[in-house]
């Protein structure tokens, strides 16, 4: 139990005595999640439907929106969210900067997803809808998106797992969230393992939770 | 303003660019080695391997990146590269597993039997039958994975190693300007775009060619 063991006990003791910078940090990723993940669902319902809208424009602005944002960074997106806010006299706390920058990000996943689904659901459904006298809105959402719920909620729930992990990019910009308070309190101290080793279980218990509750979601859809 | 387009810091976001390429790269191979590997072991069921093959997918898919990346420089006497290369290929090899395996429970299991009643080994049966035709059915999510490789390897700036992102930041430190910090964040997104739009459209094209010749 020498200084070179990553995972010796008094580094433990260290860890406990700081307990609170971690439940801080944790409580930040876990509001960071909420609102991104209520910002991404938001975000690719409303960009899934116009991912299949009649009007041309409408489908472009989906397209432009999906490709700029799954194929640039995450890190860069905030980043430079994060630079250019105050350039412009918008002060933010850090927070609200993650949920803006990981709830774009995910959204536009978010949003193939939601597009996927509403183009397995057959053409006619809308059309025979319509004919009853329902208006595009109301057969959207009474007729088309219950039915592409199925298809639509493994693809979202694997999004939101990714979601919750990508939280951690706030650690870039100094976010206060559990992975930079791991990082920056063992960067302090050098007690890499402990600190390491608590911040992965705990993601890991977030996602795991949140997928056995995603299952259950979808097994009350599939009935 | 001419500074900002000088010789000198296109070569330097260059330098990035060359390392993101060298991380994205490395870590492409190597984690379609290990998906791959895992993806035979778990199918197989061999003992022991296939376990801790699965247990591997599920702790690395559980956990963030920036996690990986940290553990790889801190925890492990590797160069900045190297160790970024180490942590996106474990990371991103707990989802190629994922892949594979989706792809190999695509090929019907008559497969299987049919080789195996031919006199076929088990090895054989995988190398001959069954990865071919997994692949050509994984081919375009394993590239749309290939560009969440480039895209995250932006996570290895946290330590400071300097990639395209890292050099971007750089260079917005030197310049004050609002219009500075966009052109150069406009640039490294720019970039970014290129390589990882090409590569969907190579995904979405394979994909097509794919779906047209399995009716």
């Amino acid at each position: 139990m020498g200084v070179n063991n990553p995972f010796a006990l008094y580094k433990w003791q260290a860890l406990f005595d700081a307990r609170d910078i971690f439940i801080d940090g944790l409580t930040t990723t876990l509001e960071v999640a909420i609102g991104a993940l209520i910002l991404s669902v938001l975000l690719g319902i409303i960009f899934g439907i116009a991912g299949v809208f009649p009007n041309k424009f409408i489908r472009v602005l989906n397209r432009v929106y999906v490709e700029f944002f799954q194929n640039t960074p995450l890190v860069v997106q905030v980043v430079f969210i994060y630079n250019a806010l105050p350039q412009i006299h918008i002060v933010m706390p850090v927070l609200l900067i993650g949920i803006i920058g990981v709830g774009l990000y995910t959204g536009a996943y978010m949003a193939e997803a939601v597009r996927g689904g509403i183009l397995s659901v057959s053409k006619g459904q809308l059309e025979a809808a319509m004919s009853q006298g329902f208006n595009y809105w109301q057969a959207m959402w009474y007729i088309i998106l219950p039915q592409a719920k199925r298809v639509m909620l493994p693809s979202m729930a694997n999004q939101a797992i990714n979601l919750v992990k990508n939280t951690s990019v706030l650690a870039m910009i100094a976010g206060g969230d559990l992975m930079y308070q791991a990082d920056s309190w063992s960067g302090s101290n050098m007690y890499y393992g402990p600190a390491y080793l608590t911040a992965g279980v705990s993601y890991w218990i977030i996602c795991f939770l949140l997928s056995k509750y995603i299952n259950k979601l979808e097994k009350k859809a599939e009935v | 303003m001419a500074d900002l387009f000088g010789l000198n810091n296109f070569l330097f976001l260059m330098g990035g660019f060359k390392v993101t390429l060298e991380i994205g790269f490395f870590s492409i191979i190597f984690s379609v080695l290990i998906g791959t590997l895992v993806g035979i072991a778990r199918y197989l069921r061999i003992p022991v391997l296939g376990h801790i093959g699965s247990l591997y997918v599920d702790i690395v898919r559980n956990i963030p990146c920036l996690l990986c990346v940290l553990i790889a420089r801190f925890m492990t006497p590797l160069p900045p590269t190297m160790s970024g290369i180490l942590a996106m290929s474990v990371f991103t090899g707990a989802i190629m597993a994922e892949i594979v395996r989706g792809g190999i429970n695509s090929v019907a299991k008559g497969q299987f039997e049919a080789a195996l009643s031919q006199g076929l080994s088990r090895w054989q049966i995988v190398y001959h039958i069954i990865l071919p035709q997994a692949y050509r059915n994984i081919i375009p999510p394993m590239v749309s994975q290939f560009t969440t490789v480039i895209k995250d390897s932006s996570f290895v700036w946290a330590v400071g190693t300097e990639e395209l992102t890292g050099r971007g930041t750089i260079l917005i430190g030197r310049y004050s300007d609002t219009s500075h910090l966009f052109i150069i964040m406009g640039c490294v997104a720019l970039i970014y775009f290129i390589v990882n739009y090409s590569l969907s459209l190579v995904a979405r094209w394979e994909h097509r060619r794919l779906t047209a010749k399995s009716y």
